[in-house]
């Protein structure tokens, strides 16, 4: 049976997948209802400094895309930290914590970029037993119009400054969540980093508008007739988020950095691709946000059993293993050639890989053969572009097959080369570096 | 003396009052929005789709659903409707797990396709419950034509002349509009008054008048009109019903199934229309099954289909056979008429003899069964009715039973037009001939051209058809040569007259199988008969 104990900078829970910072750990009524239910850990909604609390507005707060049968792809919000009064997150969470010893607790937080603001906030926080704090450097609505959140996130020189108090003010574990709109992730990972960081979380949320009233002309969700643009989560966010966990994994400058991984997380599956990136942990919102707190039970069970599956006997095991094979589009192998090839017994004669190659990529896959229906690839036309089997409705009916050194590549007249070789080197490339004779 | 359900005889009021509605509502529901776009989105919209090429009326099936599922309903009615003005109850009524659901790639898939029937209903309601018309008259063109037949081939093609700016009026036997879809559907494939609904929608682009109760050969004669109208349109249906060729068939209790289910479309009162207590159906046909399901519907005990093929040749769908059987209809194959059998001059019975294929030919075994019967249904068939046309003057040329066309309608006698009712349950002969002309090539006759398919495809024509359909070979002698054709349950069907240019002069000899043959020889009916049987699944 695989361990899937996680221990990430020392914070220690049961299973990797906690809660992000979010309306779900706003209080303590939902984190035990959470933690009953079997999630790790949780990130406690963003405390902000004492007085009186932030006011949310009271139209709809949440805007959405919707797949097939109304599932939802994408959400966004434009909710700010918690509206609660700081004593009583703190009483709560001290609570919960005495009550569930073998759950991480951390405590999101977001106070003004002034020394004294994080100075007076981290002993109350560190006074509950909390297990950890993550800076909230990634909101992107409401708080960064006051130069907090998502404003702070931005500029990575502010992002060092406050890691930086933080470590001097607390014992606690600093997790730094970053925001992901901005031009290159490396850049705010490094200056937590060098601010002395015990790790960073991300994505945070993306700027972001999820419809138009064509009737009202006003964005969604609508306000009294006018809208902002929200923050971007649920799964239509994990490819952008995977990209940036990835990015700060192969980075020099932030390698070993430990990466909280959160953007789109709704199943195992989702979850083991962000460990097998080079994240330590999973933080879920949306999901839980869709379909309740239950959904950790096949988190759980599904990534123990495909560890079980695969000889994976701790979450070490498999953190990480994915890091090495991202690289640039330049290191890849150019002498690597594929063809699509169809499975007709699985072929239901949709005709889709047809017109999309034909109207829009290389003319590689036929229509008719011998007078009948017949989608079939011309191996002479063939780029291996993979189109065709991302259209394709059914399951590996299309499959992108490697040619086998020496094989001849219809399309080019070359025989397929053994030899791996990149742009670097290509003959075309103007810049290209001489091989080594 | 037993009430309601198991009154003796023919009666009215089987079942309580408050039963009826239940029983003859909605088959299908409509979709709610939900729905049709959760339904719209199992749409792959292929290329080329196998579905639209299916479908009769050519429907751009593929985007009509996927306006549907971008939230824009009426733009995909106006889709349906470019093709079908009639989308909506061809939505209802059409045989789509036969035509487009059939080789949906979802079925093909996972044995579930695309409801496209119910998602065009779908369309198509929500464009006629906002009233949106899409269609306007062009400017007149001055033009006046005679449309015979309010029937869905007279309303469609009414509605398109009137488009394009030409003045229609349509000539309707009946009292009412709307032909089949008015008298001759099954009430719960188009309650609520949905055939009239839609007659009022088709007509109301304008320039349209109806005349009810003007019958042809009756009120006016074709000749007639092809004088006073710039073109004339027949879009008469099959008034014909065929007959059982059993004895007793004038007995009091033994009706037509169309008949019937045109009294029990027009009537006001479901619980006041007489049925059996026990229902005998002669046929295998989608009117068949309409009439025996309506008559458990409305109380009967025991309904039998009795058909004289196997369920594999029978031209209702699997779907409305298996319809007719969860309605508690029991369907017996292998089975013909005989004779009726009376009591007091009243059906008490039918005797039915064992079928079998014998020589590729449907034949009598001996062994008679006989069912108890208080009411005997003919559902074998209908035909067109030329009566009416060839008195009037006009010598019209006919093809297998209809009137013959060429490929863009128009019959042998100059301004007038004709449309052709599809074959299926309504014609086997019909099906036959659709077949068959697949089946037609050079090596079934030395004669065969690609632009005359049917020269010199007579005699093997005929043997062929007479394995599929029975009946007797006639001949008629035709420029020195004998011209072979049939005669199918009584009637002459002459599958290959479009050979010749000019209209046949019968004589209807009898003619021997042997004879046919010296027209062709045993390669060339071995061709026919296996294309043939590959072509057609059905009998």
């Amino acid at each position: 049976m695989a361990d899937i104990r996680s221990n990430f900078v020392g914070i220690k829970s049961p299973n990797p997948f906690w809660l992000a910072s979010a309306p779900p750990t706003d209080k303590a009524y939902n984190v035990v209802r959470a933690f009953k239910a079997g999630w790790g850990g949780v990130v406690w909604k963003t405390l902000g400094e004492e007085g009186p609390p932030v006011v949310n507005v009271n139209g709809p707060r949440y805007g959405a895309i919707w797949g097939a049968d109304r599932r939802l792809l994408g959400l966004n919000n434009i909710e700010l930290i918690t509206d609660r009064d700081l004593q009583t997150n703190l009483r709560e969470i001290k609570q919960v914590k005495r009550d569930w010893q073998d759950r991480a607790m951390v405590v999101s937080i977001m106070v003004p970029c002034e020394e004294n603001a994080w100075r007076s906030i981290l002993p109350l926080v560190e006074e509950t037993g909390a297990d950890g704090i993550e800076l909230n450097f990634g909101c992107p609505h409401g708080m960064s119009e006051r130069g907090m959140g998502a404003a702070v996130g931005q500029v990575p020189e502010y992002i060092e400054m406050v890691v930086r108090w933080c470590k001097q003010y607390t014992r606690m574990p600093v997790i730094t969540k970053l925001t992901p709109n901005i031009t290159d992730i490396r850049k705010p990972a490094r200056a937590a980093h060098a601010g002395g960081t015990d790790a960073v979380s991300l994505i945070n949320t993306i700027n972001s508008i999820t419809g138009v009233n064509l009737d009202s002309f006003a964005p969604e969700p609508t306000i009294d007739g006018k809208g902002t643009h929200g923050g971007y989560c649920g799964p239509a966010v994990k490819p952008i988020a995977m990209n940036m966990v990835a990015e700060i994994a192969r980075d020099p400058e932030t390698r070993g950095l430990p990466i909280s991984a959160i953007g789109g997380i709704t199943t195992w599956r989702d979850a083991a691709e962000f460990l097998a990136l080079g994240a330590g942990n999973a933080q879920v919102c949306t999901a839980a946000m869709t379909y309740g707190f239950k959904i950790v039970e096949e988190m759980i069970t599904g990534l123990s059993e495909w560890m079980d599956e695969k000889g994976h006997r701790d979450l070490d095991d498999i953190i990480g293993r994915a890091t090495p094979n991202v690289t640039d589009w330049q290191y890849l192998n150019l002498n690597y050639v594929t063809k699509a090839r169809i499975d007709q017994d699985l072929c239901i004669k949709c005709g889709r890989c047809h017109i999309a190659c034909e109207d829009t990529s290389h003319q590689a896959i036929t229509n008719m053969v011998d007078g009948k229906r017949h989608f079939e690839v011309i191996e002479a036309e063939c780029v291996g572009c993979n189109l065709c089997v991302n259209v394709c409705p059914v399951e590996s009916c299309i499959t992108m097959e490697a040619l086998a050194a020496g094989a001849l590549d219809q399309r080019t007249d070359k025989t397929v080369s053994p030899v791996y070789a990149n742009w670097t080197t290509h003959p075309n490339n103007p810049a290209a570096k001489v091989a080594a004779e | 003396m037993a009430e309601g359900l198991y009154k003796e005889g023919i009666a009215a009021q089987r079942l309580a009052p408050d039963q009826y509605p239940k029983n003859f509502a909605d088959l299908h529901p409509p979709l709610d929005r939900h729905e049709a776009l959760v339904e719209s989105d199992r749409c792959y919209f292929c290329y080329d789709a196998p579905c639209m090429q299916a479908c009769p009326t050519s429907i751009d099936i593929p985007l009509f659903i996927r306006q549907i599922s971008t939230g824009n309903p009426l733009g995909s009615a106006k889709t349906i409707f470019d093709q079908n003005i009639l989308g909506g109850m061809c939505a209802r009524v059409c045989p789509t797990e036969t035509l487009c659901e059939e080789v949906c790639v979802r079925e093909v898939a996972e044995g579930k396709p695309v409801q496209i029937g119910r998602l065009q209903r779908y369309a198509t309601d929500t464009a006629m419950a906002r009233d949106v018309q899409f269609y306007e008259p062009a400017p007149s063109t001055g033009r006046k034509v005679a449309v015979i037949g309010a029937g869905p081939a007279g309303l469609a093609c009414a509605h398109r002349l009137a488009m394009h700016g030409h003045h229609v009026t349509i000539y309707e036997a009946r009292p009412k509009p709307g032909g089949l879809n008015e008298y001759g559907i099954a009430a719960y494939k188009a309650p609520e008054g949905f055939a009239q609904a839609e007659v009022d929608y088709v007509l109301s682009i304008g320039n349209i008048e109806v005349r009810n109760g003007q019958m042809m050969g009756r009120d006016f004669a074709l000749s007639e009109l092809a004088a006073s109208y710039d073109a004339v349109f027949v879009g008469a249906g099959l008034t014909g019903v065929n007959a059982l060729q059993a004895d007793g068939e004038d007995f009091e209790g033994v009706e037509n199934a169309v008949d019937f289910i045109a009294a029990l479309r027009q009537s006001p009162d479901l619980s006041q229309l007489q049925v059996g207590r026990r229902v005998v159906v002669i046929g295998g046909g989608m009117t068949a099954v309409d009439a025996a399901v309506q008559s458990k519907l409305l109380g009967a005990e025991q309904v039998t289909i009795a058909y004289r093929r196997g369920k594999e040749s029978m031209n209702a769908s699997e779907f409305e056979q298996d319809l007719a059987a969860s309605k508690g209809v029991s369907i017996r194959h292998w089975l013909k008429p005989v004779r009726i059998l009376a009591e007091g001059g009243k059906v008490s019975g039918i005797e039915l003899e064992y079928t079998e294929i014998r020589d590729g030919r449907v034949a009598g075994t001996g062994e008679t069964v006989r069912i108890d019967a208080d009411q005997v249904f003919k559902a074998i068939g209908q035909t067109f009715d030329a009566i009416p046309l060839n008195g009037s003057g006009s010598a019209i040329a006919m093809e297998a039973g209809r009137i013959k066309v060429d490929e863009e309608g128009r019959t042998s006698a100059p301004k007038i037009w004709a449309g052709r009712p599809e074959g299926g349950e309504y014609g086997e002969e019909h099906s036959f001939l659709k077949a068959v002309r697949n089946a037609w090539s050079g090596k079934t006759s030395s004669l065969w051209a690609a632009d005359n398919p049917a020269r010199g495809q007579c005699g093997v024509t005929a043997l062929v058809a007479q394995d599929h359909l029975g009946g007797e070979i006639l001949k008629t002698k035709m420029g020195g040569r004998w011209h072979f054709y049939n005669r199918v349950a009584g009637r002459r069907v002459d599958f290959t007259s479009s050979q010749f240019d000019h209209p046949i002069q019968y004589d209807d000899l009898l003619a021997s199988r042997q004879e046919a043959f010296s027209d062709t020889n045993d390669e060339q009916y071995a061709e026919l008969s296996n294309r043939l049987s590959l072509v057609t699944a059905k009998g």
